[in-house]
Formats: structure tokens, C-alpha cells, sequence
């Protein structure tokens, strides 16, 4: 939080999208979150998707729930659509207003709080009907705007700010989504841009439910010694599994560059022709194979490590509107007599039921 | 993490010294390009908040004459000035200046005084310009005898009879000038002096000469010598403010585009003077005369012709009627500027001042007293202590090297008296009392500081000018009215503290990032260690500028990669110190500490910030 809100001056050189945007046009409300939180750096790395995506403010719909993460959305594109939801219901209202207009970017923006406690089914379910949405889920391991309870991402040993230490097994939800099913999982950390703008850019041209669990510090509880999901302790514990680039379709195709240490570049097309590269390191690790990704994190997690990157991607799923087969436009562009074509054809209707 | 390769750690940049107090210093940009480094940002702030006579106080201290320079100042400040490159235009820097001294109260008490006990040493002062008055003002408090020898009746040299009364009021010039000489100065008037050696021989302790560039430079074309309608733009001004001359002809051509030029077309236009011509050889671009002073005389309807390189005065049966131009058309070839000639033309007149330039000359200094000469007959003089080759004997102002301005006159005064001060002592003059720097937390609580961090977005202030009818119905008429309250107000606003500073504690800091996201101008990068050239093209925003500093911090505790800040266009907001939770970034007000003669670096006037 700060006292003033961001002066609108701009550096000369700052650079403009396809769109004659630049990145101070994405931006939001000043944060009322506390100095240094690990959310702004995810709403900072958010703007930037955006902006280098150049997708335009009024097609993009923002969706959040309760909690310091929820207070997200109103920092970032003034422009676009957005819904504060009630606690944990946040994904209710994703799928409806994705339903109503397939059109738009959907960006949900939850926390452990309200995805894995109070919105933990709701959650489920998005990732079930794989709602083509990015959902990001800032992971800190504490109610912070309940002063700091332990949260069910909580790790077992954890200690509170008070010396307190967690004993309940936390929730991962990475494990969470890749057991459901879910068709694009990735881990990051609020303190990596490098990394996380093209997981954010990547889950946005998502063509089902993308979900990236990001590691955001909360400074104010859960940032001491002996929390697991501090600066120092995510930094030391930190372990990219493959790096990754992600390439717009309409940009011309680089092939990414030599890999330091050497290894492999594996690539991975998404739906709309957009290519994803993984800089393969020393690992062989397949990320379109879900039980070798979910061996990888637990066996990670065992040994005390935050695997991060993109871990899971499955192109081939249909999404919610190709599974029900829905009519391919948004509700809005259908004329008023189709959506709701009048009683006779609603008795018509009846009558074959009956 | 892969985003930080250990890059050559063992070669890259040291961390910034910014205990170094050259390196704060040089982020303040206008007092860094002011030549007696005026606390400007500190004086705007003290005049922000209604506190004029402190703001004049710490103008005077190193300035000397604030309601003179606030009026005529060639304000090297201004261009420099960093909110320049964040909107364009620079903050009214001049023009606050003249706020204070307008504002203040009586302010007599408040200066320092000569002791009834002196020390002993007795210095003899050639012309009184201001940089002899700023010698005197620095070494009567300490107990010298100062005696000033000037050739007119008045005191000032170049400020009273070079700039006209409608820029510069006799009043205003009187009182700053006073505030000197009242301290017991004595000045013997209508004495030139005529030989070095006779002033050598009585006995002074030590010699300043401040006796200017008093010589207009000659336009020596056919025609010159056989008519009395062509004047030399420096003696025709001095000549107008003792009174000898009050009219002049319709037509009048200025030659030479310099800020005497300006000075002289606008003394015109005042003395019947109707159709007044400035006649420059290059194209605008190149003009001597500050963007502000063509501005002045263009809106008293002067034309400025370009590109015009006299050729001959017209003089028929001994009547100047006109003078012929060559026109020319500028071009560069390898790497320089030429002109080629596509035309002549007769341009008539009445009258021609000769403005192109001015020159020194010591006719008085005898050549065989250990004084050297070198290149242009110009006097060797030490480009830091300001002494000749002979001992004892110091210049300053125009006399050192040729014209400049007021306010270089005012600090080479400043460190000719620091050299007289040790010289008399019997210290060597090139012992140079060093710089000093306090830095202080602005911080006085949650977001709360010492200094209005929140960034105005308001235009420069405009001047408001007499109008074109009632400026010229007196030479003295003031043009410039002055700011309006309103317009004070606003303007102190634009001002960035500068000198508040971005402090940086590396082992505090946490890395998350909080102050490169909320920095507006993109200032702030963590990144590896590298060579400064390599750094630079890893920045969040390019660093645009070279001129401006890097600075880089010692390696961060987690990552062991480095914070580097581009100065270049910082706003001093703050945010990225409101946005850090260690307090890792700290807004901490450095007050560099000029040493003057006889005062190591120590603060001698109030602070808007601290413990005023």
C-alpha cells in the first residue's frame, strides 16, 4: 500500500503494443495490499501478459473472490470487465460468464484461502468442465486478512508468526488439479517474472482450464524463519523443472535459444497455434505425461523441493463448450428470438418429454 | 534460480559509494550545473512553505545576489533541470528564485558582520562587479580590510550599467550590493586603476581583480569609421544608463544574436526606436542569446533575421543609410559547418550597435612583474585557485577568462576568496577545504514525509509581462511583474526534491520485487552483477541518458544479484520506499556542504527539512 497513487508520467522509451498500448494503460486501483506482498508482483506480471499478448482491456473479464489475493483484480486493467464474487464462488460465476460469452479472456484470481478451504469444490468443478479460464491461485500459506491463521496449503512443520506449527497435511493444489484431470497446471513464484509472465501468457491462450499456483509471500504473517513459503525459504528451495518460452502464434517462430548447460527444446503447440518451448534441463521430464508429472511433484515435494514451471499441459481436451456442444458465439451476438424463442416452442418442447 | 548465472561477480561494477558526497550530489541536477551550487530544491520547498526570508538566505549564501540572479540569471540550472525530461519543461527555477527576494522580510539582522577587530590583512579589489563584492562578502566577516577600486561613481560593474533597468531595477541591484559594502567594504569610485605595479607598491596583502570584459568587440568592414550612427553595443548600453544617450533612430540593426543583443534591441525599442532588427549570420539553432531572451525581444515585436553576414555600412554624403548583407545558406560538410553565399542584400537604417561579442584588456598590467601572459594576451590564471603567476595577486569574474555570467562571476569570487583566505594565512592556496554531505531520513512515519513526494502534473507557470504599452513609456519600467501567489504555489509543486534521494540498504532487502513494480518511470532493476555497460542493457527501461549515474548496490543477501537505479528520471515519489517492507529503501535528504573561505563544509542557513 502507499499513500499516493502512482504518478501518470511514463518513461520516453516506454515501448507500445500491436494495440498502441502501453504497459501503464493494463494497470489498475492503487493496492491497498501491504508493502512488499507477494500479490503485486503477480498483478505486475499480470499486466505485462497482458500487454505483450496485446489483448485488448474490454476483452478480458476479471473474476475473484474473498481475500487479499481477491483484492487482485482491481489492480490491474481498469478497462475490463470484472466480478467480485462471494468467498469461494468465484468459479460458479467464471463458468456462467464464460458460458454467456465464450468471446472473452476470463483471469480468476483466488488464494489458497478461498480456493482450498470455503472454495475448494467450487474449484473442483471448474477444472472438471475445464472452463477455459487462467486461474491463478496466490499461495501464501495464511489467512492474512484474518491475521494470519494457518491456511490448508499450509506445510506440516510450518510455524506460524507466532512460533506456532502446523500440523494438518496441507492441500497441493498442483497434485489437486493434475488428479482431476485438469489440462494445464503449472507452479510459479511471485518473486520470478522471468518465469511467470509466460506461465500467465501461456494459461491465458489456454484453450481449457489453466491453472497456475503462484507462491506469494505474505510479509506481514507468514514471511520469518520458519515458514515454508517465505522469500528466502521458496528461493532456497526452489526448483525449475523446464524453463519455458512462450511464442504468440502471429509472432514470427524463433526457435529458443541454445539452453544453458545444453539439453533438449521440446515444444508444444496450444489451440490456437501459439507454441510453448520447455528448455529441457537435466531431467527428463515429459510435461504431457500427467502420472510422471504427478510422481515428479510428490517426489519433489519429498525431498523438501518446490518443483515450479509448467508441470502439465494437455492440449487435446475439449472444453466446456466443446463437451456440451454449445452454440460457437457469445450470447450476446445471438439476435433475442433464438436465445429465447417464445412459449410455443416451449410446449413443443414439453410435449416430447411427455 | 535460472534467471541469475553467476556472471562475473569478481569483475563486475562496484557497488556505488554513495557515501561519496559528489554522487548525491550529482543526482541533484540543478544545483550540480549551478555554478555556485544553490540548494535550489531546498529554497523552493522553504519558499512552499511561505518561509521567504529563509529561502532567500539560502540563496544568498551561495549565490550572493538572489533578487539580481532571480531577475537576470543565465540559469545554467534550468536546462539541467530533471523534471525537464520528465514534461519538457524545466521547473521556473529563476523565476522562484525572484519569488524569495521579493517576499522576504527585513533581513538586515540576519547577515553576518564584519568584527570591530579586524585581522590585520588589508586586500585591494579591482572593479566593483560581482565578483569582487562576493569576495569581500565572503572575507569581511573574517576580519579583512577590503578596498575596492572602481572607475564610476556606482557600484555592481557589468549589473548596473550592462543590463537595463526594465529587466534589472536600480532598487533591487542598490540593496543586494548594499548588504556587502555596509559590512565597512571601502570602495574608492571614479578611481580606475592605471598600472598593477603602483597598486602592488601599496602594500595590499593580497590583489583581486574582477575588472570584467569591458572591451565590445570591433566590426571592422568598409565603412566603419565614417559616420557616429554605429555604436558598440556594451558602451551604447553604458551610455544609455548614464544618460548620455536617450533616442535613437527608426530603424535600427543590432548585429550579433548574444544576450547583449537582446539587451540592446530592446534598449531600442524604448528610445524611439521603431523598426529594430536583429541580424545573426547563423540559423537559430546556433543563436548565443538564451531561448528566453529571444523569446522577450520578439514579443516587443524585434525581428531576428538569420543568416545575414554584414558586408559594408552604406554611408552617402556622410548619412548612414543602410548596411549590406550577405545571405547565407548553411550546409555541413565532413563533419562541419559552412556557409555558402546565395545573396546580397541592402537592409536600410539609421542606426547599427555592434553586439558580437566582448573582449578583456589590461592595458593597466605591466608586463614585466612576474605576471604571465598567455594565448588571446590573456592573463595564465589557475582554473582552481584562481591565483596568477605572481603570488598574491588573483582574478576572477570576466578578467579570469573572457565573458561568461553573473553567476560565474559569483563563484569564482567564492573560491578566490577561499585561495586569498589561505594565502593571507599563510596556507598554500591550492589546499582546497573539502566537500561535505549530511544525509537525513525525510521519514515521519507510515507514508508520511518531510518533503511533498506526490507528483504534480501541472504545466510550467508562465511569466506575466507588462503590457506592450505601458513597459516602454519608462526605461525603468519592469517587464517581468513576477509570479502571482498562484502561480508560486503551483509552481513549487513541479520541483522532485532531488535531493531527497532514494537510499538504499542492500542487506535489507528481500527481493520481492515491490519497488521495481511500482516505480512509474521504471527506474529500478534487480539483476546480476555485471560490467556497467553490460548492466545497462538489462534495465526495466533503457537507460536512455549516459550522462546520468547508475547506481549499483552491494550484492543482495538471497540472490546475491544487485539493485542498480538509473537516476536519469527519477521523480523522488517515494513509492518505491511507501512500497518496501524492510524499509530496505529510505527517502533520506542529502545536504551537500560547500566549503566557503574560512567555514569548513558546514551548513550556515535554515533547512525546510529537519530540524528547522
Amino acid at each position: 500500500m502507499t499513500s499516493i497513487p502512482k504518478p501518470r508520467v511514463q518513461h520516453p522509451s516506454s515501448t507500445r503494443n500491436a494495440l498502441g498500448l502501453s504497459r501503464r494503460d493494463y494497470e489498475g486501483g492503487m493496492s491497498t495490499l501491504c508493502a512488499g506482498c507477494g500479490h503485486d508482483s503477480v498483478t505486475a506480471a499480470l499486466i505485462d501478459a497482458f500487454w505483450q499478448l496485446d489483448i485488448e482491456p474490454h476483452r478480458v473479464a476479471k473474476l475473484s473472490g474473498i481475500g487479499c489475493s481477491s483484492k487482485t483484480t482491481a489492480y490491474f486493467i481498469n478497462q475490463a470487465h470484472g466480478f467480485n464474487s462471494v468467498h469461494g464462488r468465484m468459479p460458479a460465476v467464471a463458468t456462467g460468464a464464460n458460458a454467456a460469452n465464450r468471446e472473452l479472456y476470463f483471469v480468476g484470481v483466488s488464494g489458497d484461502g478461498d480456493s482450498l478451504s470455503i472454495g475448494l469444490g467450487q474449484m473442483c468443478h471448474a477444472i472438471r468442465r475445464n472452463v477455459r479460464m487462467l486461474y491463478v491461485l496466490e499461495n501464501n500459506g495464511v489467512y492474512g486478512l484474518t491475521k494470519g491463521q494457518f491456511s490448508a496449503s499450509a506445510d506440516i512443520g510450518s510455524k506460524s508468526k507466532k512460533g506456532e506449527p502446523n500440523v494438518q497435511p496441507p492441500i497441493d493444489p498442483v497434485l489437486l488439479a493434475l488428479t482431476l484431470g485438469a489440462s494445464f497446471v503449472a507452479r510459479s513464484f511471485s518473486g520470478d517474472k522471468a518465469q511467470l509472465v509466460p506461465l500467465l501468457k501461456a494459461g491465458l491462450m489456454h484453450g481449457g482450464f489453466a491453472l497456475v499456483d503462484v507462491i506469494s509471500p505474505c510479509v506481514t504473517f507468514n514471511d520469518h524463519e520458519a515458514s515454508t513459503k517465505s522469500y528466502l525459504y521458496t528461493r532456497q528451495h526452489y526448483h525449475e523443472v523446464a524453463p519455458v518460452d512462450f511464442v504468440p502464434l502471429r509472432r514470427e517462430i524463433a526457435a529458443a535459444g541454445p539452453v544453458e548447460g545444453g539439453g533438449a527444446v521440446r515444444s508444444v503447440t496450444m489451440h490456437d497455434g501459439s507454441t510453448v518451448h520447455f528448455r529441457m534441463l537435466a531431467d527428463d521430464y515429459d510435461p504431457t505425461d500427467r502420472e510422471a508429472a504427478y510422481r515428479y511433484v510428490r517426489a519433489a515435494h519429498q525431498r523438501g523441493e518446490v518443483a515450479t514451471g509448467l508441470l502439465y499441459v494437455d492440449q487435446g481436451n475439449a472444453d466446456m463448450h466443446g463437451v456440451n456442444g454449445t452454440v460457437d458465439r457469445a450470447l450476446t451476438s445471438v439476435p433475442f428470438e433464438e436465445l429465447c424463442p417464445g412459449n410455443a416452442k416451449l410446449q413443443e418442447l414439453m410435449e416430447e418429454y411427455r | 534460480m535460472r534467471d541469475h548465472p553467476a556472471t562475473a561477480r569478481k569483475t563486475g561494477l562496484r557497488p556505488t559509494d554513495v557515501s561519496n558526497p559528489q554522487y548525491y550530489h550529482k543526482v541533484v541536477d540543478c544545483q550540480w550545473a549551478c555554478p555556485a551550487h544553490t540548494n535550489v530544491p531546498e529554497y523552493i520547498r522553504l519558499i512552499a512553505q511561505g518561509r521567504y526570508t529563509e529561502a532567500y538566505l539560502v540563496n544568498r549564501e551561495s549565490n550572493v545576489f538572489p533578487g539580481i540572479l532571480g531577475r537576470t540569471c543565465d540559469r545554467p540550472c534550468e536546462p539541467a533541470c530533471r523534471r525537464g525530461r520528465v514534461d519538457g519543461k524545466p521547473v521556473a527555477i529563476c523565476r522562484l528564485k525572484r519569488v524569495a527576494a521579493d517576499h522576504r522580510d527585513e533581513i538586515g539582522h540576519l547577515l553576518p558582520t564584519a568584527p570591530a577587530q579586524k585581522n590585520g590583512k588589508r586586500i585591494a579589489l579591482v572593479g566593483a562587479g560581482p565578483a569582487s563584492l562576493t569576495v569581500c562578502n565572503d572575507l569581511m566577516p573574517l576580519g579583512y580590510e577590503c578596498v575596492i577600486f572602481e572607475k564610476n561613481a556606482s557600484p555592481g560593474g557589468l549589473m548596473r550599467i550592462n543590463i537595463p533597468s526594465f529587466r534589472l531595477p536600480a532598487q533591487v541591484l542598490d540593496e543586494e550590493v548594499n548588504y556587502i559594502l555596509d559590512m565597512g567594504v571601502e570602495v574608492r569610485y571614479n578611481t580606475p586603476v592605471t598600472s598593477l605595479q603602483d597598486l602592488l607598491a601599496q602594500g595590499f596583502d593580497a590583489i583581486f581583480v574582477g575588472s570584467g570584459a569591458p572591451k565590445g568587440k570591433e566590426l571592422d568592414v568598409p565603412g566603419r569609421h565614417e559616420t557616429d550612427r554605429i555604436h558598440i553595443g556594451i558602451e551604447w548600453l553604458a551610455n544609455v544608463h548614464f544618460g548620455h544617450i536617450d533616442r535613437i533612430g527608426e530603424r535600427v540593426l543590432i548585429i550579433g544574436v548574444g544576450n547583449t543583443a537582446m539587451d540592446c534591441c530592446r534598449t531600442a525599442k524604448r528610445l524611439g526606436g521603431r523598426d529594430v532588427k536583429v541580424m545573426a549570420r547563423r540559423t537559430r539553432k546556433y543563436f548565443k542569446a538564451s531561448p528566453w531572451e529571444l523569446e522577450d525581444a520578439e514579443e516587443e515585436e524585434v525581428r531576428i533575421v538569420e543568416n545575414h553576414a554584414p558586408k559594408r555600412f552604406i554611408v552617402e554624403q556622410g548619412r548612414l543609410t543602410g548596411m549590406e548583407f550577405e545571405v547565407l545558406r548553411w550546409f555541413e560538410k565532413d563533419g562541419r559547418q559552412r556557409s555558402e553565399v546565395i545573396d546580397t542584400v541592402v537592409v536600410p537604417c539609421d542606426d547599427v550597435i555592434l553586439a558580437i561579442g566582448q573582449e578583456n584588456a589590461f592595458p593597466w598590467i605591466e608586463r614585466d612583474i612576474g605576471l604571465e601572459f598567455g594565448e588571446w594576451d590573456m592573463p595564465v590564471v589557475d582554473r582552481t585557485t584562481f591565483m596568477s603567476t605572481r603570488p598574491g595577486v588573483f582574478f576572477g569574474g570576466d578578467a579570469a577568462w573572457g565573458p561568461e555570467n553573473i553567476i560565474w562571476a559569483v563563484e569564482h569570487g567564492h573560491q578566490a576568496a577561499i585561495s586569498i583566505h589561505q594565502y593571507c594565512q599563510g596556507r598554500p592556496v591550492s589546499d582546497r577545504p573539502p566537500v561535505g554531505m549530511t544525509l537525513t531520513s525525510t521519514k515521519l512515519g507510515m507514508h508520511a514525509w518531510q518533503y511533498s513526494n506526490d507528483y504534480s502534473a501541472v504545466p510550467r507557470q508562465k511569466m506575466v509581462h507588462a503590457d506592450l504599452k505601458s513597459r516602454f513609456e519608462g526605461l525603468n519600467v519592469e517587464v517581468e511583474l513576477g509570479f502571482t501567489a498562484e502561480q508560486t504555489a503551483r509552481e513549487v509543486e513541479r520541483c522532485l526534491n532531488c535531493d531527497v534521494q532514494t537510499h538504499f540498504t542492500a542487506n535489507l532487502c528481500i527481493e520481492c520485487d515491490a519497488c521495481i513494480d511500482v516505480c512509474p518511470v521504471n527506474c529500478l532493476t534487480i539483476t546480476p552483477d555485471g560490467e556497467e555497460a553490460d548492466i545497462r542493457t538489462r534495465l526495466s527501461a533503457p537507460a536512455v541518458n549516459p550522462s546520468q549515474a547508475l547506481f549499483v548496490s552491494p550484492s543482495l543477501p538471497q540472490t546475491s544479484r544487485v539493485m542498480v537505479k538509473d537516476e536519469d528520471l527519477c521523480l523522488h515519489c517515494g513509492l518505491c520506499a511507501e512500497r518496501c517492507p524492510t524499509a530496505a529503501w529510505d527517502m533520506m535528504k542529502s545536504d551537500i556542504l560547500l566549503p566557503y573561505a574560512g567555514a569548513s563544509a558546514a551548513r550556515r542557513s535554515p533547512s525546510a527539512v529537519g530540524a528547522a
